[in-house]
């Protein structure tokens, strides 16, 4: 993730373990010593609130959840009416959706896991400020003029500041996604999950509407998803469990697309349910393609209660799976014919991908190529996941 | 993208031409909300000329499904085109909408 030259953060550390700073102020010390970050730590609210009352220079709060005196849950409902341009991320246990969810519905910006990965934390922090940063400018743009482009930028800053930079890699497979964003609407996002025993989990996803309301959707859906795919391994049960959350009181009828795998790597055993989006291809070695049998399921946040059909299968050393939104398929040219999906499995034809980036780069160059100028309306994704031969 | 409705007893048809997607999926929720009447017991979209629908346009279903369920209406759907037809079906959309093959049978699923 960039960090723009010049900008500084003050972050509060809220956390009842002595160790806790020690180990922020080293693992992070490159950042300190860059000038970018400064650390301000307390060991439970209480005192974390009383250092806000103090230093109104801080921007974002890293907090525990189970604390002494006042607990983590209850700071956030403080902060939130303390000061609302504040950003807080949670510290949970792993897979502890409840305190999760709670700490979403009181407004926290987003939560890692412990025992503390310092890497994730850092990108989490970066996130968390960037879109920190494009809300205040969402707030201002509304103060001065309310100006629809300008708020499409803000909601384009904010859908790509969720978007994983960094790709898990193994002896045996690739993953790789990009998004090219449309000018005026879109809402596509992907993510990759670490799951546990060495499991990937990958979401793809498209949020109907746009602005800054559906950027926020977004926000709330991707992190859901993130927090259901840690605490449960079954993607049917993920995308019931974050179609009940989305669904409940969802008066904007925002909704959102999901297809939803969690990847093997020491198998190779795929399996994923689908909430109403565009179903994945698999290209093998030999140029021929299989897409993945429909599931049933419904898009997500338009009815509670819904199950997803779960799907399974296994990919063959030399197989790429690639997970893409309706921004390819429907993909059109200056006639207005649709890219679709037999061009789509001709990328291929004269032979498979042999990594996961190139596969796509390959599409994102194959939709360039027929639109040949024609102006993009959705934003296209790609989402690539490669078993690999193993290399000697 | 053209809408055109008509009424047929208590129900309301209403013919969708064209396209619907992001760039004018307001006008489509204006138009479809302002031929809906409260007394109305059935709305049949009528997709045989709706040539393509985006996920902005399903928004738009969905709201108009919704305040339907709220006035004890039905929203039903008919003559889909493939392409529409498999959007429906891939989305899960016809879950919420069922979709027929033709007017006439829509209309005699409102009459059961």
């Amino acid at each position: 993730m960039s960090e723009s030259e010049g900008d500084s953060y003050r972050i509060l550390v809220v956390d009842d373990e002595p160790d806790v700073e020690p180990l922020m102020l080293q693992r992070m010390r490159r950042h300190i010593r860059s000038g970018r970050y400064s650390f301000v730590f307390a060991q439970n609210g209480i005192e974390a609130l009383d250092v806000l009352n103090n230093d109104p220079e801080i921007d974002m709060v890293v907090s525990d959840i189970n604390m002494p005196k006042m607990d983590g849950l209850t700071l956030l409902s403080q902060i939130s009416e303390l000061n609302p341009d504040l950003r807080a991320v949670i510290v949970s246990a792993y897979g502890d959706m409840k305190n999760i969810r709670t700490a979403m519905n009181r407004g926290a910006f987003d939560f890692v896991t412990k025992p503390l990965d310092f890497d994730d934390l850092q990108v989490t922090i970066e996130r968390t400020l960037e879109n920190m940063k494009a809300w205040k400018e969402a707030l201002s743009s509304r103060d001065k003029l309310v100006s629809l482009q300008r708020e499409l930028d803000v909601a384009s800053q904010m859908q790509q500041s969720i978007l994983p930079t960094q790709f898990p890699q193994g002896d045996d497979f690739e993953v790789f996604g990009s998004m090219e964003p449309a000018r005026n609407v879109g809402g596509d996002f992907f993510d990759v999950v670490q799951l546990d025993d060495g499991e990937i989990g990958l979401a793809i996803a498209d949020v109907s509407g746009k602005g800054v309301p559906a950027a926020l959707f977004m926000m709330s859906s991707r992190t859901l998803l993130k927090g259901s795919a840690i605490g449960l391994t079954d993607p049917g049960k993920v995308l019931r469990e974050v179609n009940n959350l989305l669904a409940e009181d969802n008066e904007s009828a925002m909704f959102v697309t999901v297809l939803y795998a969690v990847y093997n790597p020491a198998t190779g055993h795929l399996s994923y349910a689908n909430g109403g989006h565009n179903l994945p291809v698999i290209f093998h070695g030999d140029g021929s393609s299989t897409v993945l049998p429909y599931t049933d399921g419904l898009a997500l946040a338009v009815l509670s209660g819904v199950e997803f059909v779960e799907g399974e299968l296994t990919l063959a050393p030399g197989d790429t799976l690639v997970l893409y939104t309706d921004g390819v398929t429907e993909a059109m040219d200056a006639v207005n014919e649709e890219f679709g999906m037999e061009r789509l499995r001709a990328v291929f034809a004269g032979g498979g991908p042999q990594d996961a980036e190139g596969a796509n780069e390959a599409v994102f160059a194959a939709v360039r190529e027929f639109v040949s100028g024609a102006p993009q309306s959705d934003d296209i994704t790609c989402l690539t996941l490669r078993r690999g031969r193993s290399q000697a | 993208m053209d809408l055109k409705s008509t009424r047929e007893g208590s129900n309301l048809i209403v013919d969708v031409e064209g396209r619907v997607d992001g760039t004018n999926a307001m006008d489509f929720q204006t138009a479809l909300e302002g031929a809906i009447q409260p007394s109305d017991q059935g709305v049949i979209m009528d997709m045989g000329q709706l040539q393509y629908i985006s996920s902005a346009g399903l928004r738009v279903i969905l709201l108009v499904a919704k305040s339907l369920q709220k006035q004890n209406a039905k929203l039903l759907g008919c003559s889909l085109s493939e392409s529409v037809r498999e959007i429906f079906a891939i989305s899960g959309f016809d879950k919420i909408v069922p979709v027929h093959d033709s007017r006439t049978d829509a209309l005699k699923a409102l009459e059961d």
